[in-house]
């Protein structure tokens, strides 16, 4: 088995299923923060998968994508929060 | 041998990953979920990505790789801190196992922040408690 074969047939179907897992908790979340979360892992796991994906396509440019994905998911979260603090302050003022 | 080092990798990297998908889907609370998955989350992609550099072996990809991993590893607490504050500040409810709550009696539910930040930043407390101590002293003369 060379690694490609065992990239595509045994790491790819992992981090699959556990995509597949988060994003159940993305859909029965019962608050919105359990919401939030889950978005964010979402995107942390696509850089997992961008990195497998890069190794089997041998195309190193990949990564920069990656990087640009960690960005927007921290400044997704902290914004996310933000507004959520901010809307429980705007509740409390009226 | 690369080829080893690449699967062994990969192979950690995904399980990590795995975990702590399953981990997020079987707590009970959002507390414990923030505190299974991060962690997990970040060490599982960190060695998926030194992985493609083992592979690639070539220095613009490994500056890249170290890039990456390092602002994962400034920004996953910081934003694991954030979201976590918000949903307490929210309300969002501990798990009813759960034994201890150490900001139980001092979140402000009007001021939306904790005891200790009011202090420090407004400092009205003690400016109360000042001006008490001025208005009182001069009764107790008076009367004496």
């Amino acid at each position: 088995m060379s690694l490609y074969e065992y990239l595509n047939y045994i790491i790819m179907p992992i981090l699959s299923v556990s995509l597949l897992l988060i994003f159940i908790r993305l859909l029965i979340g019962p608050e919105i923060v359990d919401r939030v979360i889950a978005l964010d892992l979402i995107i942390t796991c696509g850089l997992g998968i961008i990195a497998v994906y890069s190794i089997i396509t041998n195309q190193p440019t990949y990564l920069d994508i990656a990087m640009i994905l960690a960005l927007i998911a921290f400044l997704g979260t902290v914004a996310f929060s933000y507004f959520l603090i901010k809307k429980k302050k705007n509740s409390k003022d009226d | 041998m690369t080829e080893w080092i690449i699967i062994f990798l990969s192979t950690v990297g995904a399980l990590f990953i795995f975990l702590a998908a399953v981990g997020l889907v079987r707590m009970p609370d959002f507390y414990l979920r923030v505190s299974v998955t991060r962690k997990a989350v970040t060490l599982g992609v960190g060695l998926v990505l030194v992985s493609a550099a083992t592979y690639f072996n070539d220095i613009s990809v490994t500056s890249r790789v170290t890039a990456i991993i390092l602002f994962l590893f400034l920004t996953a607490p910081v934003a694991a801190h954030v979201i976590t504050r918000a949903a307490y500040f929210t309300g969002t409810k501990l798990w009813k196992k759960s034994i201890i709550d150490d900001l139980k009696g001092r979140y402000q539910d009007k001021t939306i922040s904790l005891e200790e930040e009011e202090e420090g930043i407004n400092s009205s407390p003690s400016e109360k408690k000042a001006s008490k101590s001025k208005e009182t002293p001069p009764e107790q003369d008076s009367s004496r």
